[in-house]
């Protein structure tokens, strides 16, 4: 058995580092604990879970998807690749990990999208199961476990109490890790902990029976009466993949953009006529809803919600699709009784 | 599959021709051979493409032309930041092309049916490709009649063809126009699509009907095609949702458990009527 001590996961960043690969971790700047490039001297922290996640590192926020040189009344095409150097994605969460099935799945049904492949197929992915659940936390609802990372490449498993981590490989690509980090890797047996509690918990089964027949139900009003259309929680969220295209030009050139978007943003189907098919927050965050619970999961067979619980540690209004599923679940079956934590 | 699916080939426009007011119909030529080879070998008639100006974006229309042409033509309408580019691009000008994306019209499952396209204003270079299409095929067919209408005379598209058409005796076409917008020489029908619609003869077995146009114009003719004994499954339209990417990726035109890219634009109206109607 490989492990190695969880204060030395630095070392492991810079082994890997050494070895040629540009590592990702949950690493703290200003105060704030962000999935992003690990420098010499960075802490990672498994303490908390980064505000982004690991979806940025094959999906940025923004980048170029194409570029022109001006030439008189025309404009040169000029070759646009991927970025996508060799990496290492350290620490990340079963739940992040658990996202990467759905983002695999709509980046290439029928297209192929190169420049998201250039980057998955360059990075491997190291999982932290994880040592505690917070009160956000619903992986178990959504079909998924802390403590086990199906998609990863290699899982850190916390044991002696949290003062190890033990390294398991997944994958070849896990192994080609753990051989390149073999120098900071210890031989030898160590107590895998007992996996967290996840206690909220909600039948998703339900949830689904009801979305599958309530599309006109007021009940979507009434969760989307606190809703800002921030889109914070698309932002945050592991599985959304929705953007926007836009050019940008400069006196020589211009550079296509493919930027974040969401379906909670109002001018997201805005037609240039003005006519808008989801004119009001209602419809929108019903869209967010039905296409990570129902669209998906008919489509891709995989639900687009990990249950990592961000979209309710980033909402200033203290919605989450936790609690959205929650509220019904309990309008699916009134007469079950009250859900816990579920007003009436 | 390692390319850019993002990167649009580079066209040449051809040809512009002023269709109504702020509608203009762009023949594109595909500046390399290879590019053409491709498109044709995928393009059916009904899907759609991304045309585009680098620096303004791409918007979404129809290729209104059929196969077996060796250029493509475009027929919009001034509408944004895109479409104003479009317009400002003169015969020799470059733009950019993205196709074809999307599924088509089931011609192939039509030979011997009767067929009757049903247009309004801009609704009508959706079906124009399928049109010529038939008529390129004319033996193929059984009847094919057109309706198509517009609020005024300026705003009907391809008046040259509409003529070319009237003249044939193989093709059976109606225009008409809404009370009012007819001029002193108009010599086809005053009225809205619909009731104009209520004149032709009932639907032959395995007939098929295809209606375009403004929603208002869709709805109330759904119900004088059922009349005429068109079900639900033998009419076709298209859906014309947001797009960005074309591709199935930015989620952008999903309505219900549809992509609209992916798996439209062309849908029965069987289908269409599964859809979440508000999300529309
Ligand atoms: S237009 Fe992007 S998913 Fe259909």
């Amino acid at each position: 058995m490989k492990s190695l001590s969880a204060d030395r996961l630095q070392d492991l960043a810079a082994a890997l580092s050494a070895a040629g690969y540009r590592v990702v971790a949950p690493v703290e700047a200003d105060g704030v604990v962000r999935f992003a490039p690990w420098s010499p001297g960075a802490a990672i922290r498994t303490d908390a879970v980064p505000v982004n996640s690991l979806k940025d590192v094959f999906f940025p926020p923004s980048e170029a998807i194409g570029r022109w040189r001006r030439s008189g009344d025309g404009f040169d095409a000029i070759e646009t690749r991927p970025e996508a150097p060799k990496t290492a994605a350290l620490a990340a969460r079963p739940c992040d990990v658990a996202a990467l099935a759905m983002l695999d799945a709509v980046f290439n049904w029928d297209f192929r999208d190169s420049f998201y492949d250039a980057r998955r197929a360059a990075t491997v992915v190291a999982a932290l199961a994880c040592s505690e659940a917070d009160e956000e936390c619903f992986c178990t609802s959504v079909g998924g476990r802390p403590d086990a990372a199906p998609g990863a490449d290699a899982l850190l498993r916390p044991a002696d109490g949290g003062r190890t981590l033990i390294v398991e490989p997944l994958t070849d690509q896990g192994r080609d890790l753990a051989a390149a980090a073999s120098g900071v890797l210890q031989d030898g047996a160590a107590a895998p902990d007992a996996p967290p509690e996840v206690r909220r918990r909600f039948d998703i089964g339900r949830v689904g029976a009801w979305l599958a027949g309530n599309f006109d139900s007021p009940l979507w009003k009434e969760l989307s009466l606190p809703c800002l259309g921030c889109a914070a929680c698309a932002y945050a969220c592991p599985a959304c993949h929705c953007f926007d295209i836009q050019d940008e030009s400069g006196p020589n050139g211009v550079v296509r953009l493919r930027n974040w978007d969401a379906c909670g943003l109002g001018l997201f189907t805005l037609h240039a006529s003005g006519h808008n098919p989801r004119p009001d927050q209602a419809s929108r965050w019903r869209q967010r809803v039905m296409h990570k619970l129902a669209y998906a999961p008919e489509r891709f067979k995989v639900a687009a919600c990990t249950g990592c619980g961000r979209c309710g540690r980033v909402c200033p209004r203290g919605m989450s699709l936790a609690d959205t599923a929650e509220r019904i679940a309990a309008a699916a079956a009134p007469a079950a009784g009250p859900a816990a934590g579920v007003p009436a | 599959m390692n390319g850019n699916i993002y990167q649009p080939v580079e066209m040449r426009i051809e040809r512009a021709k002023d269709e109504a007011p702020e509608v203009r119909t762009l023949r594109l030529a595909f500046a390399h051979a290879p590019d053409r080879e491709a498109f044709f070998r995928r393009y059916r008639v009904g899907m759609f493409g991304l045309y585009g100006v680098p620096g303004e974006g791409e918007s979404t229309f129809c290729v209104a032309s059929p196969p077996g042409r060796d250029y493509i033509e475009c027929t919009f309408r001034r509408a944004g930041r895109v479409t104003a580019a479009l317009l400002d691009r003169e015969v020799g000008h470059p733009v950019t092309f993205r196709g074809p994306y999307g599924n088509h019209f089931p011609i192939e499952s039509w030979r011997g049916k009767d067929l009757l396209f049903v247009a309004g204003g801009i609704g009508l270079p959706p079906l124009r490709s399928v049109i010529w299409n038939i008529l390129d095929r004319r033996a193929e067919f059984g009847r094919v009649a057109v309706v198509y209408g517009a609020r005024t005379v300026a705003d009907l598209v391809y008046k040259d063809e509409l003529a070319g058409w009237a003249g044939r005796s193989d093709v059976e076409l109606v225009t008409t126009v809404d009370p009012g917008g007819e001029t002193p020489d108009w010599k086809g029908r005053v009225g809205f699509v619909p009731t104009v619609l209520k004149e032709m003869p009932a639907a032959a077995p395995g007939a098929a009907a295809l209606v375009c146009g403004p929603p208002i114009m869709i709805r109330l003719s759904l119900p004088v095609l059922s009349g005429l004994g068109f079900r639900p499954t033998a009419i076709y339209s298209t859906l014309e949702n947001r797009m960005k990417c074309g591709v199935g990726k930015c989620g952008r035109c999903n309505v219900g458990g549809v992509y609209v890219c992916k798996d439209g634009p062309v849908f029965t109206l069987e289908e269409i009527q599964r859809l979440p109607q508000a999300d529309l």
